[in-house]
Formats: structure tokens, sequence, C-alpha cells
């Protein structure tokens, strides 16, 4: 591969690989927080008012690192993609500045509100400013998710006379069916986090004995929420997503499957390591016909396999393709047998006493990330070797005059920041958790508003 | 259409300096003007509820710009690529530098914050003044319509011109000193006691030293690029610019000496954009001039998207300002005033 190709796709796929590390749980625990406001004013319990506040805490660090990591996003369409952009841009231009114009101003209004207005606000309006942050995240989230599927699946544009592609529908491209299931694939993974992210935390006061209360309802909030977002990311989104992989972009199942051979019956690989250079897989364990039922709901239907296309059209690197879906598959079915335990035992309310469960909850966390990132990995290196599927190659869509090494100054740059921002947010995150929520308020001081006095001793 | 698109890009660009451009020279004054800990959590009191949402503006800006001109915008990132990257990087340190100071409770750490804060802010106002002089001196556009600028070649205005020369070096100077100026007028309304005399204070120094600057970057420019004023004379009503420049700086004085802060506060939001609105107009119908012959021009016409497009943009445009004027209003609304620290103790800052 080219050089400067290269550290342009590494700059981009570390750049947002570790950017979508923080709103998946802004995107998460924006609709968890909202529950919390939305119980603590149903059943007027200052509970679940203490637990909201100690969550916006978290939030409100996750969503600084999210917006500086995400405003170089924006930028490197021009700096690293600049052929892509002059190219696409007059199509996806659209979804990329409604993001600002819609979301960004929304959240940035209402986050300032919400995490610095509680005492300003009533009850109400306050629950109405994280009524605005959870649906400004998500419909940040929907502009993006619209402008990949776009890539994936290019509707609603015609070429213009200098080869560039211009927008013919708006509502063809806001409305690609590409992007409302793959957003409701993306969105359910973020609640998913944020529900493993609350019910691990929960497990540890609860383990360690501290804000027994509090951990309580973490743990509750957390292990339902993640339980239901856990089933409908296999059924029915993941299932809506792989069929329409299979229908618009076959080459892409094959290789996530290792499918090598175009054949009837196609079985599915539960584990194995494909071997691209013999065609063949190692190791592997398989349910026969499986993959022929999933995808065409017959037992005997033909999958497409790699041999269909030369193999320049090939995903370049079919065994992480193959891996990252692998991951993600393998850690979204776990992802559902651990919560469904801990619901039952939740309704048998048992769940707070078993200290096995809880351990497993505590050390679940890192796993909702780690399938989130598998799956964009699996979309992104899916749609190789085409940057829009089908119009332009990823090899075509990088900008010429900027060399390999501005490129890799500017990605050690990226690096180096990043860590900083890493060991930041690990350090303040920490501070917040061990610090935990706002003690009950004592009795005997009733008309004390239990925020000052807390957070007068934070500051 | 592509007309009507650079202007609403025009005020996007605008719009972001009135706002962000406030809370970067109070940046930049920060630790000269805030010496107690009281005082410098009070600066980032005056602007903690709003940066973020000013910085939105550039985001939307970009974002417009974009959308609007994807050519332009293609050419001028990539050729930008490395200034661009350092802004980046300055504007992460700036918002960690805001936002975590309060997270994070002994002296040294603050003061590391605060460090990172006002440098960070002192050095976004350079670039992105050496950022529209690139723009005004034009840059070595091929045929492709592509170039690429190392940060600096000889200094001097030529053909093979850096990002930065003696000229863009002239400008990033002037957006230093007029928006360090906007924000100590910025500050002057929003605090009291000693923290307000010292802004006030500052923006005394200052304004001379502005006043200075204007005429040297006019000179300047005409002597870099002799052709900015062709647009001037085929539309005399571009001469009105400077009259609206030299008013705003004349009635910034006369309101800042009178003691009426806003006042001298809008004469510079009035500087500002007459100086931004005169780079525009001179530069119209170009956006981004060649330095190897205006056939590399990039205009509004090479650059801009197709027509639906454009026109579809113009409806959910419109639509996202009036929500985001509102969001604006409502949210200056809340937190006007002076500011003090004693109430509500929930504030991060």
């Amino acid at each position: 591969m080219d050089s400067a190709l290269l550290v342009h796709r590494l700059h981009f796929a570390f750049t947002v690989t570790y950017h979508y590390l923080f709103p998946q749980l802004t995107m998460g625990l924006a609709p968890l927080i909202l529950i919390l406001k939305t119980l603590a004013i149903r059943k007027n319990d200052e509970r679940y008012d203490r637990a909201a506040r100690f969550w916006a805490k978290i939030f409100g660090i996750n969503f600084v690192i999210g917006v500086v990591t995400g405003i170089p996003m924006e930028f490197q369409f021009g700096t690293n993609w600049s052929y892509f952009s002059r190219f696409a841009g007059g199509v996806i231009g659209q979804t990329l500045a409604m993001e600002g114009c819609f979301a960004f101003f929304l959240e940035s209004t209402f986050l300032g509100l919400f995490l610095y207005g509680e005492k300003r606000l009533s009850k109400t309006m306050h629950w109405f400013t994280a009524l605005m942050v959870f649906l400004g995240s998500w419909l940040s989230g929907y502009f993006i998710v619209a402008t990949d599927a776009w890539m994936q699946n290019p509707v609603g544009y015609e070429r213009g006379a200098d080869g560039s592609l211009q927008l013919t529908s708006f509502w063809q491209l806001v409305l690609n069916p590409w992007a409302w299931l793959q957003y409701a694939h993306n969105m359910s993974g973020s609640v998913i986090t944020g529900g493993f992210v609350m019910a691990a935390v929960g497990s540890f006061y609860l383990l360690s004995r501290k804000h027994v209360d509090q951990g309580q309802i973490f743990v509750r909030v957390g292990v339902i929420a993640a339980l239901i977002f856990s089933v409908l990311q296999l059924f029915p989104t993941g299932d809506w997503a792989g069929r329409m992989v299979a229908e618009k972009q076959p080459v892409t199942l094959a290789a996530m499957e290792a499918v090598w051979e175009t054949s009837p019956g196609a079985p599915l690989v539960i584990l194995g390591q494909p071997d691209v250079a013999q065609q063949k897989i190692d190791n592997a364990i398989v349910i026969p016909k499986m993959l022929s039922f999933l995808t065409w709901r017959r037992w005997n239907a033909e999958v497409k396999g790699l041999n269909q296309v030369p193999k320049e059209d090939w995903p370049d690197n079919v065994p992480l393709l193959y891996y990252a879906y692998h991951i993600m598959v393998g850690l979204g079915t776990i992802f559902i047998a651990v919560s469904a335990v801990a619901a039952f035992l939740l309704w048998r309310d048992k769940l707070y006493q078993a200290r096995w469960i809880l351990w497993v909850l505590l050390l679940m966390f890192p796993f909702p990330y780690i399938a989130n990132t598998a799956g964009w990995i699996t979309a992104e290196i899916g749609r190789q070797p085409w940057l829009v599927y089908g119009l332009l190659r990823t090899a075509d869509g990088y900008s010429k005059m900027v060399s390999a090494g501005n490129g890799w100054f500017s990605l050690l740059g990226f690096m180096g920041m990043y860590t900083v921002l890493s060991l930041l947010f690990v350090f303040l995150v920490r501070r917040e958790i061990e610090h935990g929520p706002e003690p009950e308020p004592d009795p005997a001081l009733p008309k004390i508003k239990a925020g000052s006095v807390a957070s007068a001793e934070v500051r | 259409m592509a007309t009507i698109w650079f202007m609403i890009v025009a005020v996007m660009v605008a719009m972001y300096v009135l706002f962000d451009g406030f809370d970067l020279g109070a940046g930049a004054l920060h630790l000269i003007i805030a010496k107690t800990d009281e005082e410098r959590r009070t600066v980032l009191r005056a602007i903690g509820p709003v940066w973020d949402g000013n910085e939105v503006w550039l985001l939307a800006a970009g974002g417009t710009l974009y959308f609007a001109f994807p050519l332009l915008y293609a050419s001028s990132f990539s050729g930008f690529y490395l200034p661009l990257m350092m802004v980046l990087w300055l504007l992460m340190l700036r918002a960690i530098g805001i936002e975590f100071r309060s997270h994070i409770g002994d002296p040294m750490s603050k003061s590391f914050f605060d460090v990172i804060f006002s440098v960070a802010s002192i050095l976004l106002a350079i670039f992105f003044g050496a950022a529209l002089g690139n723009v005004v001196r034009g840059v070595p556009l091929n045929p492709n319509h592509y170039f690429f600028e190392p940060l600096w070649t000889n200094w001097r205005v030529g053909e093979q011109n850096g990002i930065l020369d003696w000229y863009t070096v002239i400008c990033g100077v002037v957006a230093l000193v007029t928006l360090t100026l906007h924000g100590s007028l910025y500050l002057a309304t929003k605090t009291e006691g000693d923290l307000n005399l010292r802004a006030r204070k500052a923006a005394s120094v200052l304004w001379p030293v502005e006043m200075l600057l204007t005429i040297v970057s006019f000179v300047a420019t005409v002597l870099v690029v002799p052709h900015v004023l062709e647009n001037y004379s085929k539309w005399p009503i571009g001469y009105l610019v400077p009259v609206v420049v030299f008013a705003s700086l004349g009635y910034m004085s006369y309101a800042h000496n009178k003691g009426n802060d806003k006042g001298a506060f809008l004469a510079s939001c009035g500087y500002i954009v007459g100086m931004l609105v005169g780079a525009a107009f001179a530069l119209y119908p170009n956006v981004l001039p060649a330095s190897t012959g205006p056939e590399y021009s990039l205009t509004i016409f090479n650059t801009a998207a197709g027509s639906h497009g454009l026109g579809v943009g113009f409806v959910w445009w419109t639509l996202g300002m009036l929500l985001a004027i509102g969001y604006f209003v409502f949210i200056y609304r809340m937190f006007r005033g002076k500011v003090k620290l004693e109430e509500g103790s929930d504030h991060g800052y």
C-alpha cells in the first residue's frame, strides 16, 4: 500500500476509534439519566435525584472528551481525505452541516443548563434539559450514521459535470434505509455500554459495601437496560443489519463469514482462524447450513462467496474483518446471557446479595466498548476497498498533497495528545467514583438542600 | 445562490469570531488580570456557561463551508494541514484547561490548567489571524485546485509562500490584540471590583495599539495585494467598511472613557464585523485567491455544491439558525449580569 494512503487510513482509524469510546457512553447514559430524573419526579424520591446528579458528573467529563476528540473528525474530511470531500461533499456535506446546525447548538446549550442550572430551574424544567440533552446527542448520532450509511449505500445523487457527486434527493439521503437500520443497531449498542457501565459502578459499590442504596439503583437500572438492549441488539436490529449487508454488499458478508466459494447450504463458522492464502479455516467449529438460514431463511439457500469477484475487489483485510465481526457477535451473545441471569436474580430479589454475579457485572464493563468498536470495524473494513461503495475507492480518496511525513507528524501528535486525555479521563472518573454519590441527607437537618451540602464539600 | 451562501458562511465566521473571540480574549488575559484563585474562577465563570456554545459556531461554520463549497473545504483544509492540526490540539488543550480545572482541587494543578488555558487561547487567536491573512494574501494553488503550504519558507510574500510570512504574522498580531481587547471589554461587563478595574485598564492600554495596528494592517494589505481595492472601486458602497471600522474604534474609546462597558463591547463587535466584512468584500467572488496566477483561484462559482443541494440547504439552515438564536438568547439571558461566585456553588467553576 502507498505509504501516504496507509498513514491517512491509520490517522482516521485511530482518531475515530478513540473518539467513539466517548460518544457511545454519552448516548448510552443520556436516556438512563433521563430515566433516573423521571423516576425522581414520578416517585417523588430524592434518591433518584442524587443518582442522576452522580451520573451527570461522569457524563460531563465524558462529554467534554467526546467533544474535543470529535472536532478533529470533522476537520479530517478536509485535511486527510480532501479528494473524497471534493467528490462527495455535495451530498454528505448536507448531513454533516445539519449536525452542526441542529444537534451541536442544542447539545451545548442544554448540557450547560443541565449540568449547572439545577438550582436555577424548576424540577420540571431541569427534567426538560435532560430530555433535550438526550435528544441532542441522539440526533447528532443520526446525522453521523446517515453520513456513514450513504458511504455504504449511496442514494439520492447524480454525477456533476466535473465528476463530483451532487444531491438530487434530500429525503433519500436522510431516509436511506441503511441509515435507519444501522442507527437502530448502533444506538442500541450504545445503551448496552451505558447499562453495563452503570451496573459495573453499582456492583463496585455493593461489593465494597459503600453507598449501598445508590449502588442498588445503579445495578437495577443498568441491568434492566443492558438486558433489553442486548436482546434488541441481536434481534431485530442485528438481524436487519446482517440481511442488509447480504443484499447490498454480498462480498462483505462473504469476507465476514470467510465464505470462500459460493455454495448452497453454507455453514455458520463459530470459531476458527481464516487462512486467506489457502482459502480455508483452521480449527473450525461450524453449525451446518446455519448461515444460509440466517441470511435467507432457507436451509439450502445459496450464499455468495468471495470467489464471485476478483481479488482486488475483496475487502483488503479479510482476517481483521472476520475477527471483528466474530468478536462483536460473540460478545453480544455473552451480554444477553449475563444480563439475563442478573435480571432473573433481580426478579427473585437475590441480585444484591449474589456477590459472584456482581463481580461478573463489575468485570463486564470494558466488553461493550470492545463490541461496539468491533462493530464499527466490521462496517468500515467491510466496505473496503471502497470509500463510497461502488463509486470511489479508498486509494483515490485521500489528500494527495499531504505527504506521508506530514501525516505521521500529526498522527503521532494525536497519539500523544490522546494518551494525555486518557490519563486525565481515568484519573477524573476514578475520583468521582471514589468520592461517590452524595450521602443521604441527614433527617435532622430537613431544610438544607442536599445538593449544596455535598457540593460545598467537593469544591 | 452561491453568492447567498458566500454571505451565509461569512456571517457564520463572523458570529464565531464575535462569540468565541471574547472567550479567547478573556483566556489571553487570564494570567495577567486575574491574580487570585477567586478572580480566576470569576473569569472562568464569566465564559464558562457559554464558551462551548460559542465554539459550536466554528463547527457549524466549518460544516456549512463543507456543504456549500466542497472543493474550497477540500482544498483549503488539506493545504493548511499543519496549522489546522495544531489548531485542533490547541482547542483540545484549551477545553481541558477550562473544564477540568475545577475537578482538581490543589492550587498547583489549578495554576497548571490556567497556564494551558491562557497559552492555548493566545496561540489560537494568532493562528486564526494568520489564517485570515493567508486567505487574503493567496496561496500557491496548482491547476488541479490543490496546494500545500509548509509552516514557513523564507518569511517573504512571494509565489511559494509558507503559512507564516511577515504579512500573515502582522495579521496574527492584529487578531491577538483585537480579540484580547474584545475579551477585556467583555470581562469588564461581567465583573466587579479589582478584576473589573484591571480589565478596564487592559482595554485602555490595548486601544491605542489596536488603532495603530488597524492602520498598519490596511497599509500592509494594500501593499501585498494591490487588487484588494478593485471591488471597492467597482462598488463604492464598500468604502463604508473603513468608515464603520474607525467609527467603531472611536465610539469604543468614547464609551470606555464614559464607563459604558456594554457600549464599548458592542463597539468592539462592530469593529470586528467591519474588519471581516472588509476582507470578505475585497475577496468576492474569490474565496481562496491563487498566488500562482488568478486563473487558478478558487471562486464561489468553481467551488459551490450543486444548486439542488444549496436550495434544500437553505430551508434547513434557516430553521436551524432560528433555533440556535433562540437557544443563545435563552442562555445569555439566563446567565446575564455580573458574575457572583457565592451564588450556586453547584457551578463547576
